[in-house]
């Protein structure tokens, strides 16, 4: 067993810390967040270059090699440096679907122009009243002469509205909630029949209200066999969980850091706010939770490969543990740093707004929790 | 010892229901029922309403305009209120300025602020907290310098809710630097909002409101007769504000409201094909909760029996200010919890009364996350809680 980062790991963290600190300061961030699409054209060429966009996929689907470690430690940064491109709805989930789920001409289809930074993806699943539950599909899929017809509402989908395609699930048979039954499509978002209700989220980045009113499709908009996409859909969402509880990790580690500086920089009643030992204390609980998130992010990265049991278990611990420690790290950021903790001026408070809600990601720190009991 | 209200309080208590029910405006019970913005003019309304009532000062001698109520009464008359969804009356003239002038003033200055303070023609903001006096009050810098018949006032104060809105300032400023102890060199001014060399810029907050400001002073000239009681006692005042900022911030009433709010949305929120209601672990946070607003509610009663058989109230109000925001920021947590992914948009338009397009999911979800978030506040201000616990260790420990 070796924890430790290996050299090239240590360059790429390295290197796109790196980016953080010259091309993405917070101000830039806070541009970009305020923009149409909450993206920006020339800094995704960028990931694109740096080959990040490339990072999850294995060199037979044009990528780098798949290493679910390298995610791991894109995400921790992007979570440092509070990045708002669309990685995850884009890359993770939607790039990561037709990874997984496509043919041979389907991948080639899309994933390269994907790698490219050509296009744009986005994945429509969850829909309201569906709350965490997975399977929750009532957006059905009538086979129809010649291929399909979709209908129905999926709820805050990240990208929605900058997605060239929307990798959407749908129901071939069955009932909400049956694992049985799911099928994925590739939509384009031009398609007839499909409209946006496009906005900004709390935490700066950007969604929708998808609505499929007999989208009509093609037999190729097909991902895989019908009905069967499920697993599919649990491992790529599983993967992407792991990699969002990095990005948690990045943003509890940068707040830890912003309130140790307050600590020690900030003087009341003629001393640091750092010397006062009540307040070392919770400093040191924050470091605690940090670390203790860190290992948890780590052990979920490295179980992504092994059996769907011992994935479940792995990914729901961290995200369990991220919503819980998470809520409360953010919150003690926030109380040590007094007034300027709540203020918009301040990185700290987007820094909280983007961890607190991170815990509805794919199921929150609740949900998360029963799935580990009951995956024993 | 015993649990009912005895008949004098259920008719009070039934008279002030009927009140409520009678004479709030539905357009602003509506906007505090959803938690949407409110307006100066809800507040103003509001108070207008209740000084005609005779009700707007429960805390005042009756001499002064206050009401004679009871503490048990006061403290009825809060709850339904709160129940009925009534805005608050904004402290800072009734609460605050308005028992240090009744209690430190002079009779001009009573005379002249005190009929508007009730009648809410003015309005008022609190000059306290600096850049480098938070926590650390007793260390501001605001320097008032005398010259004649005026101070001469240079400074800034932060945090200063409501500046926006208010037409005074009440300042703690800085008259003698070289005082043995920085508490000792502190007065207690009354400052137009309309002086010359005042400017008022908005901090926004979080959640994306504007509450609070930055109140600049730049040779800001304030006739002397605006000193309450002595100069450099100005401590003495500021403390004695203190304890009446502090009570009532329990908000017990308040968060009972909430509270049904929260369990509203879990009724109406599913979870695997059932109300999220019934979801046994989201019942048990929900209980915890419960059980502890019930502790705050019945150590703020039994704070108020002893208050009421004549004894003075101690400590207790930090011990009501810690857990009574402590719950406030709870209810806020869950009820995000139980809205889950729709308190992801960010509609402020949502926010405000009288948007007519359909809410992106339940009508309860946009607020979910702002409020969440504006709540972060409530143990930073009014005394952090911090410094609340290191007042009880030091005055009711000893430690
Ligand atoms: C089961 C057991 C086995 C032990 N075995 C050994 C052993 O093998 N060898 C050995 O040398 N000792 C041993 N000890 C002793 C142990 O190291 C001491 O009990 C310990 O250092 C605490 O000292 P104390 O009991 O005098 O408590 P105190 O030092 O008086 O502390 C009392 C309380 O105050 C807190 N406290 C003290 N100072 C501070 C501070 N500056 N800031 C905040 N909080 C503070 C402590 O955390 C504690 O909660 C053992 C103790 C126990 C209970
Ligand atoms: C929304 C809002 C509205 C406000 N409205 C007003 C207003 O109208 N008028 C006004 O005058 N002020 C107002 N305030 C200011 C408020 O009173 C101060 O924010 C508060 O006193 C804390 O001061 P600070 O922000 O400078 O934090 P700091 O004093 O810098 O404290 C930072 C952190 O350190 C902790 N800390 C500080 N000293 C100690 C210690 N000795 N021991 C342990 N912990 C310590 C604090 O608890 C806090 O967690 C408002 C604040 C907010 C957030």
């Amino acid at each position: 067993m070796d924890l430790t980062y290996s050299e090239d790991q240590t360059l790429l963290s390295e290197s796109i810390a790196r980016f953080i600190q010259d091309d993405y300061d917070f101000e830039t961030r806070r541009r970009i967040a305020a923009s149409e699409h909450g993206l920006d054209p020339a800094t995704w060429a960028q990931f694109s270059d740096l080959g990040w966009l490339g990072i999850p996929f294995s060199e037979a689907e044009g990528g780098l090699g798949a290493d679910p470690v390298a995610v791991m430690i894109l995400m921790e940064q992007f979570g440092r440096g509070l990045v708002v491109e669309p990685y995850v709805p884009c890359v993770l989930l939607g790039g990561r679907l037709i990874a997984a789920a496509g043919n041979a001409v389907q991948r080639d289809h899309y994933l390269g122009d994907l790698i490219a930074g050509r296009v744009q993806l986005a994945f429509a699943h969850g829909e309201p009243g569906g709350r965490y539950a997975l399977a929750h599909v009532a957006t059905r899929a009538e086979a129809c002469s010649g291929g399909f017809t979709l209908s129905g509402q999926k709820a805050v989908v990240h990208n929605a509205a900058a997605a060239d395609f929307l990798v959407v699930s749908a129901r071939s048979s069955g009932e909400p909630g049956a694992c049985e039954g799911i099928s994925l499509f590739v939509v384009p978002r031009s398609a007839t029949g499909l409209s946006i209700r496009s906005y900004g989220t709390v935490d700066g980045l950007r969604a929708g209200e998808v609505a499929l009113d007999g989208v009509e499709l093609g037999e190729e908009a097909l991902l895989g066999e019908t009905g069967e996409a499920f697993p599919v859909i649990e491992a790529v969402t599983d993967a992407a969980v792991a990699a969002v509880c990095s990005e948690a990790v990045g943003i509890m580690d940068r707040m830890r850091e912003m309130t140790l500086d307050y600590l020690k920089n900030r003087q009341q009643f003629g001393r640091p706010l750092g010397s006062f030992q009540v307040l070392q204390h919770r400093a040191v609980d924050m470091l605690i939770a940090c670390e203790e998130a860190r290992s948890l992010a780590l052990m979920a990265t490295l179980n992504l490969g092994g059996s769907a049991a011992e994935r479940r278990r792995a990914v729901s611990a961290v995200k369990a543990h991220v919503g819980n420690a998470g809520r409360k790290l953010g919150q003690e950021a926030v109380q040590l740093h007094g007034g300027m903790g709540v203020t918009d001026e301040l990185a700290l408070g987007h820094y909280f707004k983007r961890l607190t809600m991170i815990d509805t990601f794919f199921g929150d720190a609740a949900h998360h929790l029963d799935r580990f009991a009951r995956n024993p | 010892m015993n649990i009912e209200l005895n008949s004098a309080d259920r008719a009070f208590r039934d008279e002030v229901r009927a009140f409520l029910a009678g004479s709030l405006p539905p357009d602003i019970q509506r906007r505090v029922e959803h938690g949407l913005e409110l307006r100066r003019d809800d507040y103003a309304s509001w108070h207008r309403i209740l000084y005609d009532k005779g009700w707007v000062a429960p805390s005042w001698p009756v001499a002064h305009g206050g009401t004679g109520w009871t503490p048990m009464q006061r403290y009825l008359f809060d709850e339904e209120a709160a129940a009925a969804s009534a805005p608050r009356i904004m402290p800072f003239g009734v609460n605050m300025v308005g028992p240090v002038i009744f209690t430190f003033g002079d009779a001009a200055q009573k005379a002249h602020y005190l009929p508007r303070i009730l009648s809410g023609e003015d309005w008022w903001c609190q000059g306290y907290s600096e850049p480098g006096a938070g926590s650390d009050l007793a260390n501001l810098r605001t320097r008032a310098v005398r010259d004649g018949d005026v101070y001469v006032v240079n400074g800034q104060k932060t945090w200063t809710t409501s500046a926006q809105w208010a037409d005074h300032i009440f300042c703690l400023v800085r008259t003698d630097p070289s005082a043995a102890r920085p508490q000792q060199g502190i007065s207690f001014l009354l400052i137009d909002m309309r002086s010359p060399g005042i400017s008022v810029q908005p901090i926004i907050t979080i959640d994306g409101s504007h509450e609070v400001n930055d109140v600049f002073f730049e040779d800001v000239r304030v006739p002397v007769e605006n000193l309450v009681g002595e100069e450099n006692r100005g401590w003495t005042y500021a403390k004695f504000l203190l304890s009446f900022e502090r009570a009532g911030i329990a908000d017990v009433g308040r968060s009972k409201k909430q509270v049904a709010n929260l369990k509203r949305i879990a009724a109406a929120e599913q979870s695997n094909g059932r109300p999220l209601s019934e979801d046994d672990r989201f019942q048990e946070k929900i209980a915890a909760l419960e059980i502890d607003l019930l502790a705050l509610e019945f150590t703020e009663l039994r704070a108020l029996s002893r208050h009421s058989a004549g004894e003075e109230p101690g400590t207790e109000a930090n011990i009501l200010k810690i857990r009574g925001t402590e719950i406030q920021q709870r209810i806020t947590e869950l009820t995000l919890e139980a809205v889950g992914t729709y308190a992801n948009p960010y509609v402020p338009e949502a926010l405000r009364d009288g948007w007519n397009e359909e809410p992106i999911g339940p009508e309860y979800a946009a607020v979910a996350a702002p409020r969440y978030f504006n709540w972060r506040k409530a143990s930073i201000y009014g005394g952090s809680n911090e410094i609340q616990k290191g007042i009880v260790a030091k005055l009711v420990l000893e430690l």
